[in-house]
């Protein structure tokens, strides 16, 4: 058994795959730097990201599953979750072995794995679309907390570049430290530790209008539920209570 | 101030409630003037009340004064209520600023009728013409047009909106005769037609000029009162499917009723919402749009309401044994969205997968299909169920055996009966 660590990143991970080849390693697990673990029997190599080798490993998926395979493999990236470089690794080979587009065999375990994961990561996405709640300061930016399960503010930076495109503002992931911002011509990413608790914020920050609109979001909320159809079952499922404390309308109820 | 809009958000959202329609999918409309807002792409439910339905849009009246007095409705004339009415800036302003902080994806308008069809009308068209033209909004915009408003209103809020819906009200005519005897079927079905023809000829002009402006690009749409009349569910699916066929709409909704007065033509204050009903013909929906059913297929001459213990699909596969078992690595897409269990997206799955290799029962079960349903009508490698053995009402109990309700004791069809 040979583990290969590598540095966290997608070219790194590519990276490993081209080694499992260029080595013709067999047996081979790839885990990213930290979380490598002691093995008993077996070798541990430390992968060099090169973006050469990732950009062939790439190119040749391209052909093989196109670009919408590609997408699967960028979502289950994100998804960081532990067995994610196997998965990835295992769907890799399928393909290469198979000649073709094997995305769509879902009697494969590592295909039907590779989509369930996407697809998790998918609704994550689709949630933040949905759940992110700007709160506009004194000087004109709007800007929302989030804490979401998957690292999916590259997935959704599109969608809210083509959407607000004449506001300034600023969405931070607040479990991975970063955020994107919209400076009205261009999204980029930015690393910040704020000095202020973003999620918290006092009225020194925020713009006069804002606590009124909270208020009539809120009452909104409140007016639009027919309580004589109450079903709490089917809302919970709809907005799970880990997202309550980044919703407008479900603080301070 | 703030205290007055609050009171006006306040009515004016209990009013305009109890039309079910919160969807903002289907429209094209991009934004490519860096204005605000996008409506191409999917749907978003930005939250979800406490009785679990999805808030899409800012779904509001712009009064709920009225000069009619239908039973069903909240605001009608002869039911004393508070009345309110916004202006046009301040519909315009609630729209943008909570547009802006992403809680909602568009507004969805409609009124109580005051003074005449057209008066109000204009009102609704000239909220959606400024949300357009002086915010470049681009978000989603549906109206609800007034039945007797001009023609040349409903065609400028066409340009302006991404969908329409005229609320046909009541299954039947007879019960809008019996219920809104000031509205007639004819008001509303002359502007669908009106509706469906443009959006038609629109199209066609399209192709041959690149310029000509969006109508209704995420198309019309309609809803109906349930259980307020005696109407069946044959006659609802029936009339369902009329507008589906002939005015190529893109939904139906179908409204349980909330009774919220009291009146001899109406059930009473406090009967049980027929929430598990409304469920019921949502399913038959579903069958006639996308799993290719016909209308007739769903309900039989026998039973002209649907079965409120199982889902119409399993009814009817359960009316039609013959059909069965299918067998999934050989049929017909069409014949695998007949099974019990299975769904549209792992029908599509199957036959993706199959192409591969030949499915084990292990894998299909993998793939996220019913198994307690499915398994008595198919039949795959590792799996050859002898169905013959089986009569429909032992399967029927068998699934009922297993099957916890999804409504629970409070809406289970036994408790209605006592």
């Amino acid at each position: 058994m040979v583990e290969l660590i590598y540095d966290g990143s997608f070219e790194g991970l590519f990276t490993a795959i081209f080694e499992t080849y260029s080595r013709k390693l067999t047996a081979v697990k790839i885990s990213r730097a930290g979380t490598e673990q002691a093995l008993l029997f077996g070798e541990q190599i430390t992968v060099y990201t090169d973006a050469t080798q990732a950009q062939r490993v790439w190119k040749k998926l391209q052909v093989l599953i196109g670009w919408e395979g590609l997408h699967s493999i960028r979502q289950v990236y994100l998804s960081e979750i532990p067995e994610m470089e196997q998965v990835i690794l295992g769907t890799v080979r399928y393909a290469l072995l198979q000649g073709q587009d094997v995305l769509s065999d879902y009697g494969h375990p590592d295909i039907l794995r590779l989509r369930q994961i996407a697809r998790m990561v998918h609704r994550e996405k689709h949630r933040m679309e949905a759940f992110v709640r700007f709160q506009l300061t004194k000087d004109e930016l709007y800007y929302s907390v989030i804490d979401p399960d998957f690292n999916v503010l590259p997935l959704i930076l599109a969608h809210f570049e083509g959407r607000y495109a004449d506001q300034r503002w600023l969405i931070y992931d607040q479990r991975r430290k970063y955020g994107i911002y919209y400076d009205l011509h261009t999204t980029a990413f930015v690393d910040l530790t704020p000095d202020v608790a973003l999620d918290q914020p006092g009225m020194e920050i925020l713009n006069e209008e804002e606590p009124l609109y909270q208020l009539l979001w809120k009452d909104y909320f409140h007016h639009v539920n027919i309580p004589s159809r109450k079903n709490t079952k089917l809302h919970l499922q709809h907005v799970p209570k880990r997202y309550w404390k980044y919703l407008t309308e479900k603080r301070g109820i | 101030m703030s205290e007055r809009i609050r009171e006006k958000l306040a009515i004016l959202a209990d009013a305009a409630k109890y039309d079910v329609s919160c969807s903002s999918s289907g429209s094209n409309r991009k934004n490519t003037n860096k204005g605000l807002g996008d409506a191409t792409g999917m749907g978003i439910c930005h939250t979800y009340t406490e009785d679990g339905r999805c808030v899409s849009l800012l779904k509001i009246l712009l009064t709920n004064v009225c000069i009619y007095d239908c039973a069903y409705c909240v605001s009608r004339k002869s039911n004393d209520i508070k009345r309110a009415a916004f202006t046009v800036q301040e519909v315009v302003d609630l729209t943008i600023n909570f547009y802006r902080r992403n809680y909602i994806e568009g507004l969805f308008l409609s009124s109580g009728i005051f003074k005449n069809a057209d008066y109000t009308m204009e009102r609704l068209v000239l909220i959606a013409k400024k949300l357009r033209t002086e915010h470049r909004f681009n978000g989603y915009i549906h109206l609800k047009t007034i039945p007797g408003a001009s023609e040349e209103l409903m065609h400028e809020a066409g340009l302006y909106a991404d969908r329409l819906s005229v609320n046909i009200e009541l299954p039947t005519e007879s019960g809008l005769k019996l219920l809104a005897p000031d509205k007639n079927r004819e008001d509303m079905i002359r502007p669908m037609d009106y509706i469906s023809d443009t959006i038609i000829s629109m199209k066609e002009t399209q192709l041959r000029m690149k310029s000509t402006p969006k109508f209704v690009p995420a198309g019309q749409s309609t809803q109906m009162i349930i259980g307020a009349t005696g109407e069946t569910d044959r006659q609802i699916i029936d009339t369902a499917n009329h507008f589906y066929k002939g005015f190529n709409l893109k939904r139906v909704y179908y409204s349980g009723y909330v009774p919220v007065l009291s009146d001899a033509r109406l059930p009473a204050l406090g009967s049980q919402v027929p929430m598990l009903r409304e469920n019921r013909l949502y399913q038959a929906d579903w069958l006639m749009r996308f799993y290719g059913f016909q209308a007739a297929e769903i309900t039989d001459d026998a039973s002209p309401n649907l079965d409120l213990e199982i889902d119409p699909k399993l009814g009817w596969a359960l009316r039609n044994l013959h059909v069965f078992p299918v067998d999934i690595n050989t049929a017909d897409l069409h014949l695998i969205l007949r099974i019990p269990g299975i769904g549209v997206g792992s029908a599509q799955k199957i036959v993706a997968a199959r192409r591969f290799a030949h499915l084990h029962w292990d894998q299909l079960k993998k793939l996220g299909i019913a198994v307690n349903r499915a398994k008595y009508f198919l039949t795959c490698k590792g799996w050859t169920h002898q169905l013959k053995d089986y009569e429909a009402l032992t399967i029927r109990q068998y699934i009922l055996s297993g099957a916890k309700h999804r409504f629970g004791q409070l809406h289970s069809p036994q408790l209605t009966l006592f």
